[in-house]
């Protein structure tokens, strides 16, 4: 199928602004579903609250817009209730690491068969610029006026350390790569973060001096280097990208449906 | 036949009734003193091939119970004070997207923790104006067992038939109170099903269009129909929508559909009502005590009746205003300052001869706690 069969085209124009790199993580994502030759009726899209959760709108599965940082509480009763279906939820960094955090790690923790695809733009576009937990060291936001002095979450430690069985980074710059790694994480049995940097020109950009989207894309090129690349020991400053951790753990419907067993039978 | 009768606690009634209803999802936390229900149904459910799961905390079971909710599955959660007050946001969110299920909210003392053992009656409001927003819902409660298992059972039914989520708001006496439960047969007491859309498949499906009767037949979200769910304001499809029209639409769909059937929702029990001159009005356990003292007076030919709740939302207003009339004084018996005293005083022709009896300090209302009062009506003095 062409791209635009999965999309509700009647309800574009999209609300994401110019040179805003969620709509390409919604591209890849199409791709990455195409790619697998997956059913639309067996796919349920679940989001919370902000520019990337709008993406349930536009994509023509079973979409499910919910509360600020609890798509992945929604998402696991949905999961739990039907596991046969494939269940994806794309956050903002806001949804997934502030007001969400918790229900990410205890998503990690329990490896439940969710891919979480988290649109980081290291700021809070919808409610006008914010600083987030992936703003950076000095980077300046809209509540950061004077420079932001909270340290950002390493995303991809975050989720290592909280147990999730496939771990990946990528950016809006490196697509190819991008529907790859979706992919991957779609197809993986456990709980999958996949970790997307994404240009956010109108608030991040502006306040830190990127002139524009292409420049912010440039960044991306530039500072960021596949996993355990030459340049990375010469320049650990480089954002490494990449997969991870990919590896296979009882994933908890399985693990439900053999307590259902022992249960039934008395025990 | 013999009948199966059980010696249990409040919280297990409701157990037996959740799984009566036909139950298939529960997520949870727990919390003093609604954990009986969370541990009984790990055990329970399994074994009919329902799911448990415990949650991480109370946000994410309310979440979690209307996810599973929407793809078919009967759903509940179960509480207490500090937990249903971390529930408000996403209870808001069934409301707007119409996804039955219920909620067990086993009210101890607040605000905060509060006393997490004791008794109380003090999230009445709560449960009618919790979450933000103008909305209308759905509260029972209880005051024994047997009735427990009723109200369980009609909570689930309820929610089904309005789409709507349904608050249970028992207290910590009726839920820690062993006492007997016989058991209905199958079939006994009547269970609602989800009403679900005849449209087939590949032919539009409108999730929030109400059939002229205010029913919106469901799709199970992750079948046949593909639509879109949001917590945003939206049109019939299930579409953000800020239309003023499509709005006030909504609104007065999400409001009507219940307070324009409170004949059907209002449930009350009438114990020596016909020739009171002093009605008694409670709910949950202070009513087990109105009824004593009520019984106990009317043996000394004293006439007193007791109107006993369990529709608390939407607001029985005709029953009150009804029994109210008539009599010489009414008093409201409660665990807390007179949070459905003023109700009773709203919809009454008489408020000035509206009275509360109440108790706030943990302690189980007593005989005397009415009786003082009744005293005092009555020009005996304190």
């Amino acid at each position: 199928m062409a791209v635009r069969d999965y999309i509700r085209e009647r309800f574009f124009p999209h609300l994401w602004c110019p040179g805003c790199g969620h709509g390409t993580i919604m591209g890849a994502m199409i791709r990455a579903i195409e790619n697998l030759g997956m059913r639309k009726n067996n796919i349920v899209i679940v989001s919370g609250i902000g520019c990337s959760s709008r993406i349930c709108g536009y994509l023509d599965f079973h979409t499910l817009h919910t509360i600020h940082g609890r798509a992945l509480a929604f998402a696991t009763g949905v999961k739990l209730s039907r596991p046969e279906l494939t269940v994806i939820a794309p956050m903002g960094d806001g949804d997934a690491f502030a007001i969400g955090g918790n229900h990410l790690i205890h998503a990690a923790r329990r490896n439940i068969d969710i891919t979480a695809i988290i649109m980081n733009n290291n700021i809070y576009g919808m409610t006008g610029g914010q600083s987030s937990p992936s703003t950076g060291y000095g980077d300046f936001a809209t509540t950061a006026p004077y420079g932001n002095i909270d340290r950002p979450f390493d995303v991809v430690k975050l989720a290592i350390g909280a147990g999730a069985s496939f771990v990946a980074r990528t950016t809006t710059f490196h697509v190819t790569s991008m529907i790859k790694i979706i992919e991957k994480a779609i197809k993986h049995k456990g709980f999958s973060v996949v970790d997307v940097l994404s240009q956010c020109p109108t608030y991040y950009g502006r306040k830190n001096k990127f002139s524009s989207a292409v420049e912010m894309l440039k960044y991306y090129r530039a500072h960021t280097t596949p996993i355990g690349s030459k340049d990375k020991e010469n320049n650990p400053e480089l954002i490494e990208r990449g997969i991870f951790v990919d590896e296979q753990l009882p994933e908890y419907c399985e693990e439900y449906e053999k307590i259902m067993q022992t249960a039934s039978q008395g025990g | 036949m013999k009948k199966n009768v059980l010696f249990l606690q409040g919280n297990e009634a409701c157990v037996e009734a959740a799984l009566y209803a036909g139950l298939d999802f529960f997520a949870g936390y727990p919390i003093t003193p609604s954990t009986e229900v969370a541990e009984l149904l790990s055990y329970r459910l399994p074994r009919k091939g329902g799911k448990f799961i415990q949650m991480e905390d109370e946000l994410s079971s309310m979440c979690a119970i209307i996810g599973a909710s929407l793809t078919g599955k009967k759903s509940m959660t179960a509480t207490s004070g500090p937990g249903f007050s971390l529930m408000q946001e996403a209870l808001g969110f069934a409301v707007m997207t119409e996804t039955p299920c219920v909620i067990l909210n086993v009210q101890r003392g607040g605000p905060s923790t509060g006393l997490p053992t004791s008794g109380s009656q003090g999230d009445v409001m709560q449960a009618r104006w919790g979450t933000h927003g103008e909305h209308a819902i759905i509260t029972l409660t209880a005051s024994n067992n047997q009735d427990v298992f009723a109200m369980t059972v009609e909570a689930f039914n309820l929610a089904e038939t309005f789409r709507s989520p349904v608050i249970l708001l028992l207290d910590e006496v009726v839920a820690h109170t062993r006492e007997r439960l016989i058991m209905p047969e199958q079939g006994e007491i009547r269970v609602v099903e989800r009403l679900k859309t005849s449209v087939p498949e590949g032919t539009d499906y409108h999730p929030y269009l109400p059939r002229e009767d205010g029913r919106l037949p469901m799709s199970d979200f992750g079948g046949i129909h593909r639509y879109n769910v949001t917590g945003l304001a939206h049109d019939m499809w299930g579409f953000p929508s800020t239309n003023p029209e499509a709005v006030y639409e909504l609104m007065r769909h999400l409001v009507d559909k219940i307070q324009g059937h409170t004949h059907q929702i209002a449930m009350t029990k009438e114990f020596y009502i016909d020739d009171a001159e002093i009605l008694l009005i409670s709910y949950g356990s202070s009513a087990r005590t109105a009824l004593h003292v009520v019984e106990d007076r009317r043996q000394r030919g004293e006439k007193l009746g007791l109107l006993e709740l369990q529709t608390l939302w939407p607001f029985p207003d005709g029953i009150v205003k009804k029994r109210c009339s008539g009599v010489a004084c009414v008093i409201v018996v409660e665990m807390n300052m007179g949070q459905i005293l003023h109700e009773v005083k709203r919809v009454s022709d008489n408020p000035g001869n509206v009275f509360l009896a109440n108790k706030i300090d943990g302690s189980f209302i007593a005989p005397a706690d009415i009786l003082n009062i009744l005293r005092i009506i009555q020009g005996k003095g304190a």
